[in-house]
């Protein structure tokens, strides 16, 4: 969670003005008043520390997995492309560098990437398109060090339309490539 | 996870593809046979009359009925009617005595059978064929066959009269196979009789399945089946049920065909990183690459020599058809109408192209005459798909769309006669035509 700077300040602001207003103030000039020591107090040793904080964890012990954090970009797993197009744009290289940097991090998982074409065309063809779309995606990720045991890439082709009809919402859709965690 | 292909009852035995009456076959969820409207007819045709047979055929073979609609759909013969009086076969080595008069309801020639039940269930079916402007007997066969065969003798007869009046092979008795959708999980490989009836499950899978191809004896169909979530070539044995993966290699494999030996199979496969053309022996193994590009090759068919494939490559920049050898050398471009082509089929002759091309965001059917490099549109809607020729030639099966469901459709190599094939439920696609069985 980013807090913005201002916040952060009033906070700090709030914090001292608390700790000011919980402490008596003692004049200088007078006699210092008597230290009570109460370190070898039986009665204050047992006593729980009233500005402690205990944690309890509901998680059963496990962090939230930023692959299911919706706050994370990791939780976007589609590319778009043009059509008749397998060129990675712009808008969808974070995405794909937020899970190479996760990928080349974390050797031991694996990803599909499945490759999908509108349905304007011949079948075949856009077999072949789709998995071109899956391979851009995967060149991209191993220039970010994943390595190339950890990806496999398969096409659907326009054979499983993701959004149904011939309009350009439904096309601009199926123009995709999908990132599965195995 | 794939359900099971569909298992024929062990009576049945497809040697001679003798089809089981409607209540023996496992009926398909793609259902009853496909509805055949005519929508264009050809330019020169042959009027022909085919009298109801003589006889006590089954209620629900009606043959003549089954021949009509044969020579109609072909496109050469407009059938002439012939009312609903059965006509009774003349003696041996003669004409019916009022063969002049069927001239004059408009019939150049004239078929009459009969069908008669046997003492052991079988049934013995005649025809002859007569020619009623030279008052002539043209042909004549008799047959004796199970009850269900019937339909298939039908189509035998209707072969024979095509070939006596046109010289060309009939294609009546041949098989088709097709792919339904009837939801989006819910995917069959059906094969059917050429106009569509008797159609049978092959394959029921939750998964699509796209590009089947026939083996050049009609056994066996290879197809690009996705029930393991990724593209991969099986060869099917139709009537056993068999089938084996014969290429499942890294990314995808698709576009199976057979060489006109049925001994080697091509083959897109994407493991190389593109997509390429591969040959292989049609078991799966010694599989060796046959295209050598940097864009998308891919939809490799035979030529009838099998010297060449004619395929898809976007080598050039956008997709069209090629040629190269098999024993090496470059490639050729064969299309140049436009700036999209895939999908090419060859005819049996190998003298023409039927392909699929994108003009002005439509896509249409067209065919190609290779030596001369002309060109026309075989049909009049947009959303083509898969051509098909017919094993003699004459006809072009594709899918296409109309009224938002997938259909079949059949167009004559002039483009004039023409057929729709629609299915009862569900979108039917992905047409190929069975060969001729010896």
């Amino acid at each position: 969670m980013t807090v913005s700077p201002f916040l952060r300040g009033l906070a700090a602001a709030a914090l001292c003005a608390g700790l000011l207003a919980g402490c008596s103030s003692v004049p200088l000039d007078e006699p210092a008043a008597p230290v009570v020591d109460k370190s070898n107090d039986p009665a204050a040793a047992g006593a729980a520390d009233p500005r402690a904080v205990a944690k309890v964890d509901t998680t059963g012990g496990k962090a939230v997995d930023p692959l299911n954090d919706p706050a994370n970009p990791l939780s976007k797993r589609s590319v778009f492309f043009d059509f008749d197009s397998f060129t990675v744009k712009p808008e969808f290289q974070g995405v794909v560098e937020a899970h190479g940097r996760y990928l080349a991090a974390n050797k031991s998982r694996n990803i599909v990437i499945e490759g999908n074409t509108d349905e304007r065309g011949g079948r075949e063809y856009n077999l072949a398109l789709g998995q071109k779309r899956a391979e851009a995606v995967k060149q991209r990720l191993q220039l970010l060090g994943v390595g190339d045991r950890q990806i496999e890439t398969v096409s659907f082709g326009k054979e499983k339309p993701k959004a149904l009809g011939s309009t350009e919402e439904a096309w601009a859709q199926n123009r995709r490539a999908d990132i599965v965690y195995k | 996870m794939s359900d099971q292909p569909a298992t024929h009852p062990p009576a049945v035995s497809l040697r001679r593809r003798a089809l089981c009456a409607a209540g023996l076959a496992l009926p398909g969820l793609a259902g009853a046979q496909l509805r055949v409207e005519i929508t264009g007819v050809g330019a020169n045709q042959f009027p022909i009359a085919i009298a109801p047979f003589a006889g006590d055929a089954p209620a629900q073979v009606d043959l003549a009925k089954v021949i009509r609609d044969d020579l109609a759909r072909s496109g050469a013969f407009r059938v002439v009617d012939a009312g609903a009086t059965p006509v009774a076969l003349p003696a041996a080595a003669s004409v019916p005595a009022d063969l002049a008069s069927w001239k004059g309801r408009g019939a150049d020639a004239l078929a009459i059978g009969s069908v008669t039940r046997l003492a052991d269930g079988r049934y013995d079916v005649r025809y002859r064929l007569f020619d009623a402007v030279k008052q002539a007997s043209l042909d004549g066969q008799s047959f004796v066959v199970q009850a269900g065969q019937l339909r298939l003798t039908a189509h035998h007869i209707a072969d024979r009269i095509y070939e006596r009046l046109t010289g060309e092979r009939g294609v009546f008795a041949t098989r088709v196979a097709y792919v339904v959708q009837l939801s989006p999980t819910a995917f069959e490989l059906v094969v059917a009789d050429s106009d569509g009836a008797n159609p049978q499950t092959a394959l029921r899978s939750r998964e699509p399945i796209i590009s089947p191809a026939w083996s050049p004896d009609g056994a066996k169909l290879a197809y690009v089946s996705f029930e393991s979530r990724k593209p991969v070539v099986y060869v099917h044995n139709v009537s056993t049920g068999q089938r084996q993966v014969v290429a499942n290699f890294k990314g995808n494999n698709s576009a199976p065909a057979f060489s006109p030996d049925g001994r080697t199979l091509a083959v897109t496969l994407t493991r190389d990183g593109l997509a390429q053309i591969y040959l292989m022996n049609v078991d799966g193994s010694n599989v060796r690459r046959l295209t050598q590009s940097s864009g998308i090759d891919t939809e490799a068919v035979f030529s009838p020599d099998g010297k060449f494939i004619y395929f898809t490559s976007d080598r050039g920049g956008s997709p069209q058809i090629y040629r190269q050898g098999l024993d090496g050398g470059n490639a050729q471009r064969v299309s140049f109408g436009g700036e999209y082509a895939i999908s090419p089929d060859v005819s049996p002759d190998g003298k023409s192209l039927a392909y699929v091309a994108r003009r002005g965001g439509r896509f249409q059917v067209m065919l190609l005459d290779l030596e001369r490099g002309s060109e026309i549109p075989l049909t009049d809607t947009a959303k083509d798909e898969s051509p098909s020729f017919a094993p003699n030639g004459k006809l072009v099966l594709y899918a296409t769309e109309v009224g938002g469901r997938g259909v079949l459709g059949t167009a004559s190599s002039d483009g004039r006669a023409r057929a729709r094939l629609t299915g009862p439920a569900g979108d039917i696609r992905e047409p190929t035509w069975g060969p001729l069985i010896k």
